[in-house]
């Protein structure tokens, strides 16, 4: 009996443990839409508010006066949505190629990729802007989405993903049925790893929607710049003065972020574990 | 594990004589598939790295003539205090953060493979802050840690306490900064810590229970030296991205320095390698001596990444 009771005291215990750090990862979340609700003279007031207000029309419609919210949010699921298609096309082809094929090369090829993989991006940024200064890239979206459209990261993972995953005997039967390597690549390898392309997809697409330093140095009109950016021009400008506004945006440039996440959560959180142990 | 690349199924044997032309030939179609990569590895990795290093031995604003600069860059990098205390405020918010952060992770973790009931809305939960945009919630942060109104300050008046200016002092600043890293990595570490602990076979967990081990010993001899595996992952991985941080500090402390964004705040306490970079590169049109800084943060980068290996591999040996 004593040790069924101990048992229960612990679960419980575990459980608020457990709960409090809920509650704290989600705390922020809860802390911008209270500040989101509230005009800037309620904020800046003693005590602070813990329950949200009723302020937050007012809010939008001075964050829309403010920052050409939805223009920069095209421009972000515009750049998003074209790397995250062009690394699901590039990378799965080239995983393909190594985790399946044997050429000449082959092999130091795919060690450069790993190297490649370890140099940091600061290293190459001056060059890149100086390069795209003068092919006239900068201030354009191309600029975001060029360089992004493939990655050792999303290659090397694939491949570990393929080796297991595509059997060699499918590919051996659709080569005697005279496939060649394009229909192999479509209708046998894809068909079979899309778990891992809605991993590498999600991922790609959340990197990219974050994606700040090389935006905000590249984008250099500020009326045509990602959510990221025009959230960091906004706190710039007004991030002393108009805390409601500021925090609006913050919070509707959550929720996109919010969505995609809710739908690949799963898959995320699953596929992230096994990556780090394989 | 057999695997396809031991034994190839779509390969013809490589035949000694007049190979590279047939193979050519032979494999355009290979070659071709895993060429995008190669090219714009080629056009913005290879070159630009290639680039960085010619510039970072001359001087340029970006816009005139180039001037050979031999190892000046370098010397002055060597003697530039700028550049040191920007390495010192790196490192310890770095630490500030990753300590607590594998602490409250491992803690987390071991919590969750215990609990079974609800698992997945914890891990889900946790893994949340994650999957925010550092720009979104370092605003978000900013106003927790304001001087006049935030929680945190509010917090140490209703008990008592005297207010601290956080993003006015130096150990404010940092404090802030490692605060928000923290809360955006714990969870994603925790759910790491959790397939590694998976991965620990309960028979381990039964015999130390046979045997009368308490849950600390079971923590310290069974569970930590199972995950070192997972631990030099997360060590190696917040090194890097914790040695190259950028955001956090640039979107709390933009507003607090008229003349520059990069400024890291008052007294430079959270001005970082990078944004030291960004500050010498694109505010003060130095593209010479900013390839020198970039050149600079990637031996930093290197020794450390080099110093966590040892580390955690010695420990393996005792």
């Amino acid at each position: 009996m004593a040790s069924i009771k101990g048992t229960r005291g612990r679960g419980i215990a575990l459980h608020a443990v457990l709960v409090a750090g809920l509650l704290l990862s989600a705390f922020p979340f809860y802390w911008a839409v209270i500040m989101s609700t509230h005009t800037s003279s309620e904020i800046f007031s003693y005590p602070p508010k813990l329950l949200p207000g009723s302020h937050f029309a007012e809010n939008v419609r001075s964050l829309f006066d403010n920052i050409d919210f939805f223009g920069s949010m095209l421009n972000s699921l515009l750049v998003a949505g074209s790397v995250t298609f062009l690394v699901l096309l590039f990378d799965s082809l080239a995983a393909f190629v190594f985790a399946k094929f044997r050429f000449p090369g082959r092999r130091l090829l795919f060690g450069l990729l790993m190297l490649i993989f370890m140099v940091p991006t600061q290293l190459a940024i001056i060059p890149q802007f100086v390069m795209m200064a003068k092919i006239g890239w900068i201030g354009s979206m191309t600029a975001l989405i060029v360089p992004a459209a493939a990655n050792a990261f999303g290659i090397f993972w694939m491949r570990q993903y393929m080796r297991s995953a595509i059997h060699d005997e499918l590919l051996d039967a659709s080569r005697i049925d005279g496939a060649h390597f394009l229909r192999q690549y479509w209708h046998v390898a894809l068909p079979v790893v899309r778990p891992g392309l809605a991993f590498l997809g999600i991922f790609t697409f959340m990197g990219q929607w974050n994606d700040y330093a090389w935006p905000l140095i590249s984008l250099t009109n500020p009326d045509n710049v990602t959510l990221q950016v025009a959230l960091s021009q906004l706190n710039g400008t007004h991030g002393t003065t108009d805390y409601g506004m500021v925090m609006t945006g913050a919070l509707l440039a959550l929720v996109p972020l919010l969505i995609v996440f809710a739908i690949g959560a799963k898959q995320i959180i699953g596929d992230l574990g096994k990556g780090a142990i394989r | 594990m057999a695997t396809a690349l031991d034994k190839p199924p779509v390969v013809a044997q490589r035949t000694p004589a007049a190979r590279p032309r047939s193979a050519l030939r032979k494999y355009w179609h290979l070659y071709a598939a895993i060429s995008p990569f190669y090219l714009l590895f080629l056009a913005f990795g290879l070159v630009p790295v290639g680039f960085s290093l010619y510039l970072s031995f001359h001087r340029w604003d970006g816009l005139g003539t180039m001037e050979w600069a031999g190892l000046s860059q370098y010397q002055y990098l060597l003697g530039d205090s700028d550049f040191w205390s920007s390495i010192g405020n790196t490192i310890l918010i770095w630490a500030l953060a990753t300590f607590p952060m594998i602490f409250l992770a491992m803690v987390t973790a071991v919590m969750l493979n215990s609990a079974v009931r609800f698992k997945n809305v914890y891990r889900f939960a946790y893994f949340l802050p994650n999957v925010t945009s550092v720009v979104a919630i370092a605003i978000v942060f900013g106003s927790v840690f304001s001087t006049n109104f935030g929680l945190v300050n509010a917090l140490l008046q209703a008990v008592g306490l005297d207010q601290v200016a956080w993003l006015n002092t130096p150990w404010g600043i940092k404090i802030a900064i490692a605060t928000l890293m923290t809360w955006q990595w714990t969870g994603y570490n925790a759910i790491i810590f959790l397939a590694g602990l998976q991965t620990v076979p309960s028979e381990l967990y039964e015999a130390a229970r046979v045997d009368g081990a308490n849950p600390v010993q079971t923590f310290f001899r069974i569970t930590l030296p199972m995950l070192r595996p997972t631990l030099l992952f997360v060590l190696v991985v917040s090194t890097v991205t914790g040695l190259q941080s950028f955001t956090e500090a640039q979107v709390l402390l933009q507003n607090t320095s008229n003349d520059s964004t990069f400024s890291g705040g008052p007294g430079h306490a959270g001005r970082t390698m990078v944004l030291y970079f960004f500050q010498q590169t694109f505010d003060n049109n130095d593209f010479g001596y900013g390839a020198a800084v970039a050149w600079g943060i990637f031996l930093v980068v290197v020794i450390f990444s080099i110093i966590n290996w040892r580390l955690v591999q010695r420990r393996g040996e005792d």
